[in-house]
Formats: structure tokens, sequence, C-alpha cells
């Protein structure tokens, strides 16, 4: 008899079990077919209204897409032969392109190690100022590359400098930022020990970090390199020197002498996809094969 | 035995000398380097020249323009009208009887009272200007040029006069006298007419009384009056800041709903044929090999400038990431679930949904929503170069050389914005990540 009790209520508990369950499951998904509706809408009513903003439509333009590509590559392809002279005249702004790219990553390297370094907690030469130094990271990091360029374009006159300045400026407070995070994984014995032999904040971090963080820290500077090239040529077009401002005077000299654009276009590539190739592979160096030494 | 130790101790001990040696080496070459590149780059980049070049009048101009504006006070000396105009521009004139209050007319004169004591009077026929501690100047123009007279002494240096023109440039402002008018720029703080142009009654109004009569049932001329203020367009800047977001929002999300199926398509183990797997993936380096920078260039050329360019070029170049991405995540999901799924006798449609949705979404997701932040930033540069946003507002007014005020305004709201992208972004991460942990 109380068996019977027992097992009746055993079931009366499972079906309100099974009934919150699909309560919850009927909840969850209004709530998903909810928010997709508002997805849609947003995408649908953005699309439209960037449609009507927009100089040409996005249905008028579709089947003009393919337009200046073809016009491109058939004049690219007429002056087939004009192409490596092209390559070689245009090679020296790639290279400027790059040096920004690289500069801007050494110092805007260094400047995040450095902020980085002050704004852990357990690290921090003053740890008062901590919150100070992530907001300032996280100012440099919100000020986007082009403002900063284009005011220095004013004062300083163009050239690769500007660009090179505005690019360590952002790259400063992103690196800073993965650095802080690696930073607070790093073993604080290293450097309690230092701090026990009298070494002081500089000679701790140099000696006590640095040695574990390093690999992290190369691989996010590698990353970090192959954004700011993109960066600089994006600048570049902006009267900031480099290749982007090379393309810019090609495109500008219009239909006749789309081969250099041609040229640019190939060398930006190439180059882009190069540094992507080899960034990825050395990364992989760095985080997988210290492991694979260790296991060895 | 102790023979062998002792080989191997010194073994060791060369060993580990020839690592120090290494490691000192490195410690010391590298920085070399570092320094031997920088010393390259600044010579590639002709640092020297450019300090030569830089113009640092232009960047103090830009500075003070910053924080301060400037009021011009000008008299036609032809027909002795004495006009009031803020930064000289059309927009920002006083209109008729309206003075500044630091000027007063009285009896056919105008003074106008500059900081520090310093004091011009416009008079019928002549302008006298008071530097303390230095004098009074006087200048007549007239037919022949400016005839001007100064305190006994060398001219300083803030004094340049010659016949047709004497400019007084001191740190109350600047006077400048020619023949056909004389003018006064008056430095005051702050950025002008931000709220309300001097046309609209509501300019130079307590905030109190604003609030008063906003309760009244003024609020919406109020409204109006500052919305459409004509020198700082709000109503456009802030129609600018939305097409940013707008080119983020639409070419991140595009961009992940494109990728999400094509990602299956070229991860191994949801595409065993190596062809179309390894077509995908290059479909994909494709796209993000071409830069933004170019996608803009060549859509701009079918669709015109506008924020659906820059979406656009936004999407493409994204498509790339998230295909690597999404394809990276889809080859880690945990096989156990799907094989669960399975069991059950689902579709393989229903696997797709059931047992690798799930898994992957968290992840997915969070990259999208940081992808979403960083486009923001993006969206500015792209909308400078296709025109398009607050990019190209910002480049416009850097292009007068001029507003620097609306510059810093507009660097402000920039970085405002991406703030806003950066807390909303991780706050909605937060809430759907946990929540999707929790469902499941």
């Amino acid at each position: 008899m109380s068996e019977m009790t027992a097992a009746h209520a055993q079931g009366a508990a499972t079906a309100q079990i099974r009934e919150s369950y699909m309560a919850q499951t009927r909840r969850k998904r209004l709530y998903g077919t909810m928010m997709l509706v508002v997805f849609v809408a947003l995408m649908a009513s953005g699309f439209m209204t960037a449609e009507a903003r927009n100089a040409g439509g996005f249905w008028g333009g579709l089947h003009q897409i393919g337009d200046f590509p073809a016009a491109l590559l058939s004049e690219a392809g007429e002056k087939l032969s004009e192409l490596p002279a092209n390559l070689v005249t245009y090679f020296p702004a790639l290279v400027e392109t790059i040096n920004i790219a690289a500069v801007s990553t050494l110092i805007g390297g260094v400047g995040g190690i450095l902020l980085s370094m002050l704004a852990t907690r357990g690290l921090a030469l003053w740890p008062r100022m901590i919150p100070v130094w992530r907001r300032l990271m996280d100012v440099m990091r919100a000020v986007p590359e082009i403002v900063i360029a284009l005011v220095l374009i004013f004062v300083l006159g163009g050239g690769p400098v500007p660009a090179m300045i505005a690019i360590a400026f952002h790259t400063v407070g992103a690196l800073g930022k993965l650095f802080s995070e690696v930073n607070e994984n790093a073993s604080l014995k290293p450097v309690e020990g230092l701090a026990s032999v009298g070494a002081n904040w500089s000679q701790r971090m140099i000696l006590g970090v640095m040695p574990s963080v390093a690999p992290n820290y190369l691989s996010y500077a590698l990353l970090r390199f192959e954004i700011n090239i993109r960066a600089s040529a994006i600048l570049g077009f902006v009267g900031a020197g480099g290749i982007g401002y090379e393309l810019k005077n090609a495109m500008a000299w219009g239909i006749g002498r789309y081969d250099e654009a041609a040229a640019i276009f190939l060398l930006l590539f190439v180059t882009i996809v190069a540094f992507d190739q080899l960034g990825s592979h050395l990364r992989d160096r760095l985080t997988h094969g210290r492991k694979e030494e260790l296991l060895a | 035995m102790t023979m062998a130790a002792d080989i191997r101790t010194a073994d060791l001990k060369a060993g580990a000398e020839r690592l120090f040696r290494t490691k000192r080496l490195t410690a010391i070459a590298l920085p070399l380097l570092v320094l031997a590149y920088l010393a390259y780059a600044a010579v590639a980049f002709d640092v020297p020249g450019l300090l030569g070049r830089a113009n640092l009048e232009n960047g103090a101009r830009l500075i003070s323009d910053t924080y301060s504006y400037k009021t011009h006070v000008e008299r036609d000396n032809r027909s002795g009208v004495v006009s009031y105009a803020i930064e000289g521009e059309r927009k920002g004139e006083y209109p008729e009887g309206m003075t500044p209050q630091w000027v007063s007319v009285a009896g056919g004169v105008t003074t106008v009272h500059l900081p520090m004591g310093h004091e011009v009077r416009y008079y019928a026929d002549h302008v006298e200007y008071d530097v303390p501690d230095y004098g009074t100047i006087r200048a007549t123009p007239g037919n022949g040029g400016v005839n001007a007279s100064f305190p006994p002494g060398d001219l300083p240096d803030y004094i340049s006069a010659s016949k047709n023109r004497v400019m007084v440039t001191t740190e109350a402002g600047r006077v400048t006298i020619t023949r056909n008018r004389t003018e006064v720029f008056r430095y005051s703080w702050g950025w002008e007419l931000f709220f309300f142009t001097l046309d609209s009654p509501y300019h130079g109004l307590a905030p109190g009384v604003l609030l008063g009569r906003a309760l009244n049932g003024e609020a919406g001329a109020i409204w109006h009056d500052f919305w459409y203020n004509p020198m700082w367009h709000h109503a456009d800047v802030a129609w600018a800041l939305f097409e940013t977001v707008l080119m983020a929002f639409l070419g991140t999300f595009g961009a992940a709903l494109v990728a999400l199926p094509l990602a299956f398509l070229a991860a191994r183990n949801f595409t065993p044929l190596m062809l179309v797997r390894q077509l995908f993936r290059r479909i994909f380096d494709l796209c993000r090999g071409v830069d933004a920078l170019i996608w803009t260039i060549v859509l701009a050329r079918a669709f015109g400038p506008g924020p659906m360019t820059g979406a656009l070029a936004i999407l493409l170049t994204d498509t790339g990431s998230f295909g690597k991405m999404f394809s990276e995540a889809l080859e880690n999901v945990d096989e156990k679930q799907i094989e669960g799924i399975r069991s059950t006798g689902a579709r393989p449609v229903q696997r797709y949904r059931f047992g690798v949705i799930p898994q992957v979404t968290p992840v997915l997701l969070s990259q999208v929503l940081y992808f979403f932040e960083s486009n923001t930033r993006s969206a500015t540069v792209i909308g400078a170069i296709t025109g398009g946003g607050i990019g190209l507002l910002l480049t416009q007014a850097m292009i007068t050389q001029k507003d620097w005020e609306e510059v810093t305004y507009y660097i402000l709201l920039v970085v405002l914005m991406v703030f806003a992208m950066d807390a909303f972004s991780s706050w909605l991460r937060r809430r759907l990540i946990k929540g999707d942990a929790g469902g499941h």
C-alpha cells in the first residue's frame, strides 16, 4: 500500500519535472524566436536604410560589381609586359608601408609592455594607479588611427611619420590589454624571489616576468604586426605615405593607367597573404613548439 | 664510476656555459638589432627633414582652437558700420542691434574691452588701442593707407606696421587695421554657440530658465533649435554616428550569416571531400587577403559612395576571417554529442541543429561580438575613404583646417561611440553566453 503511494508520488513528481521542463523549453523557444525576429528586423531595416543613403543602390550596383575588376584586369593583361617594371617602381612604397607597420609595432610593443606591467595586479609599481593605466589603455585603443594620423598630417605634413605615430599609439593600447591578460597568468614566485634579494622594479620585471611571458608577447605582437600592415596601407590612402598613397594616385589617374593600380593591388595582396602565413606559422611554433620541447 | 660522473658534469657545465654565452650574446645583440633597425627607419622616414618642415604654428592654432573661439569685431572704414561675428562666419553673426557684452557703444564711439585691461576704441575717423604698460596706439585709415602713431621708443615685436597695414597681436587679442577695415579678434573659452545660435531666442539663457520654459510647453521649440543648430548640426552628426554603427552592424552580422554555412564546407569533420574543403579555404584566404581598403575601392566603383559600400567591404573582409575561425571551431566540436543525437535517429539537419550549433554558439558569438566592436572603429576609417558616417564628417572638418573645435567634438564622439560599443558587446556577450551555458 505504502509502496503504491510512493510510486504514485514519484509519478506525480516526474510529471511535474516534465511540465516545468516543457515550460522552460517553450519559454526559451519563445525568447529565441523573439530575438531572431528582432535581429532579422534590424538587419532588414538597416539594409534598407543603408540602401537609401548610398549613392548607388545595392541591386542597381550588383551587376556592375565585376566591371571595375574586369577593366583593371583587362588593362593589366594588355600591358602585361610592363607589370614587372611597375612592380619594381612601387616596391619602395611597399617597403615603406611595411616599415611603418614594423616600427609602430616595435614602439607600440615596448609601450604596451610598460603599461601592461603597470596595470597588472601584483606587478604594478604603484598599485593605486592601476585603474588610471587601464583607462589610459582603453582610451588609446578606442581612438581610431585615422584621427591621430589626420591631425598629425596637419601639423607635421604628409609622410610616414604621422602614420607611424598614429598606429603606434593605437598599438600601445591594444597590445597593453592583451599583455596584461598574459601577465595575470604569470607566476609571481620569480618576482618575489628577486624582490627578496633587493632587485628594483625594472629588474624584477625584466628578469622575473619577461622570460615567462615573452613567447606569448611575441605571438600577440606578430598578430598585431599583420593588422598594422593593413592599417598602414589604409592610412596611406588618406595621405600618410607608403603604398596606400601610391594606390590613391594610381586610382586618380583613371582609365589608361589601371595597370599601375593592378600592380599595387597585387603587391598589397601578396604582402598581406605572405605575412599572414608567415605570422601564423611563427605563432604556431611559439605556442605549440614549447610544449613539444617539454614533452620530448 | 666517479670518472663517468665527472665527465657528465663537465659536459653539463660546458653546455650550460655555452647556453649562457648565447643568452648573453642575444641579450646584447637583440636590442642592438632593434636600435639599428629604428635608426634605419628614422633615415628612411626622413625624420630630420620632417622636423624641419613641421609647422608648429599649426599645432598651436589647433590646440588653442579646441578650447577657445574668437569673435570678430569688424568696422568697415568706408561706411562706418560695425559688425560682430563669431569666428567671422555668417552663421555666427550677431543680429542687428545686438552686441557682445564686452562692447559698449556711446556717442558714436565703439569701445571693445579686451581682457587684461586692453581696450580698443573705434572713433569716426580713427582707432585707438590702449595697451597697458606701453601706451596708446593711434591709427587713422585713409586714402594713403594707414597713418599710425605709436608711443615713443622702439616698436615691440608684437606690432607689425607698414604703410598699408598695422597689426598688433597680444595675449589679449589681435587688432588689424587696413585702409578698408579695422578688425579686432577677441578670444573666449569654450565651444561657441554649441547649444543655440544667436538667432535663437534661447541663446544665452541659464539652464534653470530653459528648464522652466521647457516645462511651460516650449520643450519642442527648444529641442528643435538645439537639434538643428546651424553651426554644429547636431542632427546630422547623430545620423553620421548611427550610419557608422550601421556599417559595422550590417558588415559584421552579414559576414557571420554568410560565413556560417560556408564554414561547414571548410571544416575537416563535416566535409570529407578535400577538393571542396580546399576550395572554400582558399576563398576565405582571398577574402581576408584582399584588404578592406581594396574591397572599399572596388565596391565604391559599383555602388557609389555611402554606408552600403562600407558595410559590404566589411562584410567581404570579415567573411574571410569568420570562415577561417568558424571552421576551426567546427573542427574542434565534441563528436560525442552528435553521436548521441544520431542515436535517437535524427536527420543530418537535426544533428547540426541540436548536436553542433549549441556547442559552437558561445564561441562564434563571442568572436562575432569582438569583431563588431572593432569594426565600429574600422567603419570610421572606411567611412573616411568611401564617404559615409562620422569618418566623412571628420575628414571634411579637417580639410577646412579651421573648425578644430568640431574636429575635437567628433573625436570625442567617436571615442565615446567605441566605448559604448565595447560596453554593449561585452554586456551582450556575458548575457548570451551565460544564458547558453545555463540552458544546455
